[in-house]
């Protein structure tokens, strides 16, 4: 069983409609027990750091994530807001998160040399990457993903990127560190290689 | 750098696709879970449905074929026609679709896009324009009017300030669907693309005209469009997506190679 974190976010069906149409058996919750007996955990969604780490902390969940799915090594996959709560803290609401990658959460630039920067990115981008791993078995280089996001992740440690993109900035796009892995883009809305990469992390073997 | 997006539009009524859509293998024509099958996997990089069921009561049906829709595609849909109040978007967005597309409704009460976009995020809110050129005078110094119902209301409202308007109170996103363009094919309104376009800070959608894959590319460079939705242009089989796609290319847009994959288990 997948367990898709329930902490009261939009989109958290788009994923659970992703699993099902791969036929990985998942279910959406917001209970500590079984979010620590699942097999994997995904933490989708979109919304903001803040109102995300709130609802985290009124949920109990946040010592369930970091010490219960993260150290005990559980697969765990991050997506969109999920990848920026892994961090120390972001600008965005100047939220402290999860503190489970070094790091912190940075909001894009409004303009690039005196042109404004259309701010969240909202579209296409191609995400390069930067080293290799197994969740991108079978997904080209260079493929595009579907982005919605003002902020992106900036890690302590260059060496966690897996994957990176352009938007004004190079940023990173996808992180990995042991059985963490997350990305900025999101793999239920980016057509086939969003769902291989899902596919690819329900079945990775670590 | 983001892709340039290709929108393919599909109007809806009592459940059925109303356009007579014609497509090259002339699968399944007016079913629009079938069609959002097909463009999905030519390369579509969105879908737009307009539920224009005339009846309150028959609206349940759209939000089966939202949920069908979400079951079946991968890509980001948005859903209008008809939204007039947060239930009705929660409904819609609940039911599957990424984005909620409002359009005379945000002009009659201009409120309910920040009521949406405090519920469910900017990213959720379309904010739908429909625009005429009327010819500048004061009060309407771009020269366009916004129009509802259909083009067939004039508002006396700026389509600049309106969509500057929109913006602010909380759009993620802006459709410009020229209605002196719809279902001409003679190309989009590229003059007030791209006076919105460079006067908001979200991105901005062409809409209404398109009849010939130069017209994508006039909106996406003279036009400075983020989007554009494309209709007859592709419904009925001149140009498929995966052929415009390569005429844009060819043409310096960046667009997104649509790859296909074996995933699922189906």
């Amino acid at each position: 069983m997948i367990a898709i974190v329930d902490y009261r976010a939009g989109n958290l069906t788009s994923v659970k409609r992703a699993l099902e149409f791969l036929g990985h058996r998942c279910e959406i919750t917001d209970d500590a027990d079984k979010i620590r007996a699942a097999e994997r955990v995904i933490l989708p969604g979109v919304g903001a750091a803040g109102a995300t780490m709130e609802n985290l902390r009124a949920l109990g969940l946040v010592e369930v994530l970091r010490r219960d799915v993260a150290a005990a090594g559980k697969p765990f996959l991050g997506i969109c807001i999920g990848i920026q709560v892994l961090f120390e803290r972001s600008e965005e609401d100047r939220a402290d998160c999860l503190g489970i990658i070094a790091g912190h959460v940075t909001r894009y630039p409004g303009s690039i040399d005196g042109r404004t920067l259309k701010v969240p990115q909202i579209g296409w981008n191609r995400v390069r990457q930067t080293r290799a791993h197994p969740v991108f078995t079978g997904v080209p280089d260079n493929t595009h993903f579907y982005f919605v996001n003002s902020y992106y992740p900036v890690p302590a440690d260059p060496g966690v990127a897996i994957a990176e993109s352009g938007y004004g900035v190079q940023f990173v796009a996808a992180v990995a560190s042991g059985r963490v892995i997350a990305t900025q883009f999101h793999l239920e809305k980016s057509g086939a290689a969003g769902l291989k990469l899902l596919d690819n992390f329900c079945r990775l073997e670590f | 750098m983001l892709a340039k997006r290709i929108i393919p539009c599909l109007d809806v009524r009592n459940g059925l696709v109303t356009k007579g859509v014609k497509f090259a293998d002339n699968a399944d024509i007016g079913d629009p879970v079938a069609m959002a099958r097909y463009y999905y996997e030519q390369g579509a990089d969105e879908l737009v449905f307009y539920d224009i069921t005339a009846s309150n009561e028959r609206r349940g049906i759209m939000l089966e074929v939202v949920s069908r829709v979400a079951r079946e595609i991968f890509i980001p849909f948005s859903v209008g026609g008809g939204l007039r109040t947060l239930e009705d978007m929660r409904a819609v967005l609940l039911a599957g679709a990424e984005k909620v597309s409002i359009d005379s409704g945000a002009v009659r009460d201009p409120k309910i896009i920040t009521e949406g976009a405090r519920a469910f995020g900017s990213q959720c809110i379309v904010l739908s324009m429909q625009v005429r050129k009327t010819g500048a005078r004061p009060g309407l110094e771009s020269g366009y009017e916004v129009v509802i119902d259909g083009g067939r209301v004039f508002t006396g409202r700026d389509a600049l300030e309106w969509a500057y308007e929109g913006a602010r109170l909380g759009a993620g996103e802006l459709v410009i669907n020229s209605i002196d363009r719809d279902g001409t094919k003679a190309g989009y309104d590229l003059e007030i693309t791209r006076r919105i376009s460079e006067s908001v800070t979200i991105p901005v959608v062409a809409s209404g005209g398109a009849g010939a894959p130069e017209h994508l590319r006039d909106a996406f460079t003279r036009g400075a469009a983020d989007a554009a939705i494309v209709a007859s242009i592709v419904h009925y089989g001149e140009y498929p997506i995966p052929e415009l796609k390569r005429y844009l290319k060819g043409a310096g847009v960046e667009v997104r190679d649509a790859i296909r994959l074996e995933v699922g288990a189906r």
